[in-house]
């Protein structure tokens, strides 16, 4: 993956207000652990030799979901011009996981970061067709004008940090 | 229309201007400048528009077979799909597999399109609407006005006091974060125990079965996650071929509709689900077993799919920037601007076909045709002539057995019974002829109290506003008694057929004879022969057989001149605009395509001399003087502002131009008493922005008629029409 669709997805998120917090695999139990606000819920990650902190439940009931302040979960892909994560569901969860807490923080491999909505698609119509029965194009936080001005997390996470695996 | 529904229909209107139209109009703005902004960052915003279109014909060409794709795609994956024929069958299926439980619902305007709720609510199922506008509707017991932003009319203390008399909280709820805060946990405690979420789905994918939502505040999500049964509504138009071709939408639709470039979520679900649920227990269980249904819903859209003139609408993605863009709904919102369930440009389409024409006949005049929108759709529908359509359907309607009787004596191709209103103006051509010939006697009873009071009364013409005064020299008259052009053929470096529209002809006199002069001090050999009326006053009352009529003659009338190479040059922006659009539905591809390519602008034509070469010495130069422009909407969106701002501003003047993009009047419009307060309203923009510090002593100069005269009586300064300034003999 060249630097440019690396720098473009750090301006798109930059823009919309998401921090990022780049590391390696081998740092990135010390990059996550500051992010994580307590109470934390996770799914576990799908890349080698990476793993949650104890800290994190990753098998929580329905009231410690609600009650979560940080969920973390791995994002498939990212997309650069729009500061985009695809979040995968399945059944280890990452849906709930990336939609109850507060806080929302999305561990992604930097070779996963595609240019644009037109490589993403391909990627996305070759998963579905290999059965992935969800995928969620998450842009910032959750938001709503409805109440008489933009207010940050309606139902889902306010806030979203991504975290960036660069030797993936 | 009679006297007493003319009387409803403007108290009606007023009393949205007042309580809705300031929330809507701040509401809508903020979407619509929005748009501007972020397709404006969208490389190739026109490929992708075309794309988007190619892909919704096709798929609209093939649905049958789409239809059978995507039931055998989501059966293969475990769910159930069902075809509804209409409300009540949709209704039925539903409430048997909701099976008396209670149900989430994320906003899907199909499902309030057959009201599912209270087919639900009836059969002892609790329902709950999760997204926070649609929320507040079902507490305020209200029907949307905006199919984007359904409770758009309402204000954060409209809310605030609603929920506080409602809920009765605590605290009082005050803040939109409080106001955010208390619903998500209120909804919340409705989602967890609810065992079914229903949700809409702004696309289904044929070949894998997959919806896409757009949502921003991720309740549709958590509706699906948190239950047990997902129920998705939607109409069979909502099909896509495949997953690829969601691509277009997925970065236009945002953008067309609220301005953001995405938005929050879009979510591909290709259910059933398997994310972990919400367990007996208090568990996140496994979610395998979910129930998936999909209820696909006709209700008259394959009979549109067959109807040549209602089909496109079906290419509609529900984006909203036809409503955003539209001035009259910008003020009056979609309580006025809309039927049933639908609101909004578009809506006509969508009423006339789902819920009949009686639906869309309440609102289908608050089109003006003004054209605005047409540029916004990210589908490239014509909406306006929509709009005609239908408007045209439904004076054909109000046709009664007694037609035969006027039919003889009126000079169009429509029926008896047709509104006595439209009728009139759809003649102005006749009319202008006859104001013409009897001036000044015309006009002074035109402009007694009287003859106002009558017309107002039989045909609905305010009195407030000033009406056209005819002139007994007309154009043509004055052409012919200079003795025709002072270029001969033989020295001119062009030959040009100035257009004599009706109002230039008999009423803007001056505007024409000050483009014959401009015209020649560049050159220019100019003939006026006589040509019939374009149709656009008939076609914006709905009388398209007219209208068609007009099309033909005015062809037979140029095309020779055409054919001896000379260029048609037209002053009025909205003839223009029949010529280069409308025209292309009425005459055969070849005739429309070569009066389109010959055919220009005033403005432009003078733009596109002096960028060959003319010299512009003999024009009236502006020495600094300070304009203000307001262009004609429909000249906007052909892409001809920028030539009367090129001229204007290479002559020396100095030019600033409305921000405004609508003087509110568009026709004949104003006139009418039952939207007299709304044009009036509109323009008040333009008033503030011409009457503020640095606009107030500026010389006004517009193009089209109906924006000089919206101005005229809204400002106290007189106006003129550009090629005015420019005259020779000034
Ligand atoms: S007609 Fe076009 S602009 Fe209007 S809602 Fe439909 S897609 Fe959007």
């Amino acid at each position: 993956m060249s630097a440019g669709p690396l720098a473009t997805f750090e301006s798109s998120l930059d823009e919309l207000g998401v921090d990022l917090a780049q590391t390696t695999s081998d740092q990135f139990e010390s990059t996550l652990v500051p992010l994580l606000n307590a109470p934390a819920v996770g799914a576990q990650l799908p890349f080698e030799n990476v793993s949650l902190p104890d800290t994190v439940e990753t098998d929580p009931t329905v009231q410690e979901l609600e009650k979560a302040e940080t969920g973390v979960t791995a994002a498939g892909y990212g997309i650069a011009d729009y500061g985009s994560v695809v979040i995968q569901g399945g059944p280890e969860g990452k849906e709930p996981v990336s939609l109850y807490a507060d806080k929302h923080v999305a561990v992604i491999a930097a070779s996963d970061v595609l240019p644009d909505m037109d490589t993403t698609f391909d990627r996305l119509a070759e998963d579905i067709r290999n059965d992935t029965g969800q995928a969620i194009i998450a842009t910032g936080p959750s938001a709503t004008a409805d109440m008489g001005a933009l207010v940050k997390g309606a139902h889902g996470p306010m806030d979203v940090t991504v975290v960036l695996l660069g030797d993936r | 229309m009679s006297v007493d529904n003319r009387q409803q229909k403007a108290e009606r209107i007023r009393h949205l201007l007042d309580t809705e139209g300031d929330n809507v109009h701040e509401n809508t703005q903020v979407f619509n400048d929005g748009r501007y902004e972020s397709t404006a960052h969208l490389d190739d915003y026109d490929r992708l528009k075309d794309e988007a279109r190619a892909i919704k014909e096709d798929a609209i060409e093939r649905l049958p077979e789409l239809l059978d794709q995507v039931t055998e795609a989501v059966e293969t994956n475990g769910g159930t799909v069902y075809l509804a024929d209409d409300t009540a069958d949709a209704n039925r299926y539903i409430t048997e597999v909701a099976g008396g439980r209670n149900v989430v619902k994320s906003k899907s305007m199909t499902s309030e399109e057959i009201e599912v709720n209270e087919s639900l609510e009836a059969s002892g199922a609790d329902v709950w609407e999760t997204d926070l506008a649609e929320f507040v509707l079902q507490v305020a017991d209200e029907a949307p006005s905006h199919i984007v932003a359904p409770a758009i009319h309402k204000s954060r203390k409209e809310i605030a006091d609603l929920f506080n008399v409602y809920f009765d909280p605590e605290e009082p709820l005050e803040t939109a974060e409080e106001l955010t805060q208390f619903a998500r946990e209120y909804l919340g405690e409705k989602i967890r125990d609810a065992e079914v979420g229903m949700t809409g789905a702004n696309f289904i994918t044929a070949d894998t079965g997959t919806l896409a939502l757009v949502t921003s505040e991720g309740n549709a999500r958590k509706s699906v996650q948190a239950t047990d049964t997902h129920i998705a509504v939607a109409g069979v138009e909502k099909l896509v071929p495949t997953i690829e071709d969601l691509q277009p939408f997925v970065e236009l639709i945002g953008r067309s509709g609220t301005g953001q470039d995405i938005t929050s979520y879009i979510s591909l679900f290709t259910p059933p689900s398997d994310s972990p649920t919400f367990g007996e227990e208090g568990e996140l269980g496994p979610g395998d077993d979910r129930d998936f249904h999909l209820v696909l819903i006709d209700n008259g859209r394959m009979e549109m799919r067959e109807d040549d003139q209602l089909r496109e609408t079906l290419y509609c993605i529900r984006c909203s920037a036809c409503a955003n863009s539209c001035a009259n709904f910008q003020h009056v919102g979609g309580h006025a601007f809309g039927g049933e369930t639908y609101s909004g440009g578009i809506a006509t389409g969508w009423e006339a076909g789902v819920h009949g024409q009686e639906s869309a006949a309440e609102f289908n005049d608050l089109c003006t045709g003004c054209s605005r929108c047409v540029n916004a759709c990210p589908v490239k529908i014509d909406i306006p002539w929509i709009n005609t359509v239908v408007r045209d359907r439904i004076n054909h309607e109000d046709a009664t057995e007694f037609d035969f009787l006027v039919e003889g004596l009126t000079p169009d191709e429509e029926p008896g019974g047709m509104d006595l209103q439209k009728r009139l103006f759809g003649n102005y051509a006749t009319l202008a002829k006859l104001g013409s010939a009897t001036a000044p006697i015309s006009n002074w009873l035109a402009g007694t109290k009287p003859v106002r009071m009558l017309m107002e009364q039989f045909m609905g013409i305010d009195r407030r506003r000033d009406l056209p005064k005819f002139r007994h020299e007309t154009l043509r008259k004055w052409f012919k008694t200079r003795g025709g052009s002072r270029v001969s053929p033989a020295d001119a470096k062009r030959e040009a057929v100035l257009y004599p529209d009706t109002y230039t002809d008999y009423v803007q006199v001056e505007r024409g004879k000050a483009a014959v002069r401009a015209l020649e001090a560049l050159g220019v050999s100019v003939q006026i022969p006589e040509v019939a009326s374009s149709g656009r006053a008939p076609l914006s009352q709905g009388m398209i057989e007219t209208a068609e009529r007009h099309a033909h003659e005015v062809y037979a009338d140029l095309a020779g001149h055409i054919d001896a190479g000379q260029d048609i040059v037209v002053i009025e922006p909205s003839d223009l605009a029949m010529f280069t659009s409308e025209y292309e539905k009425f005459l055969a591809d070849e005739s429309a395509e070569r009066l389109d390519n010959n055919s220009y602008e005033i403005m432009e034509y003078v733009y596109g001399l002096l960028e060959n070469g003319a010299s512009g010495r003999e024009l009236r130069g502006g020495d600094g003087e300070e304009v203000a422009y307001h262009s004609h909407c429909q000249q906007r969106t052909l892409g001809l502002e920028a030539h009367t701002v090129a001229v204007l501003s290479e002559l020396g003047y100095d030019v600033l131009t409305s921000e405004t993009e609508c003087c509110g009047m568009a026709g004949s419009f104003g006139y009418k008493r039952e939207y007299y307060e709304l044009s009036m309203d509109v323009g008040s923009e333009l008033e503030a922005q011409f009457q503020a510090e640095d606009a107030r002593n500026r010389t006004v100069v517009a193009s089209g008629t109906s924006c000089l005269e919206q101005l005229e009586s809204l400002l106290e300064r007189s106006s003129q029409h550009p090629v005015q300034l420019v005259d020779p003999a000034k």
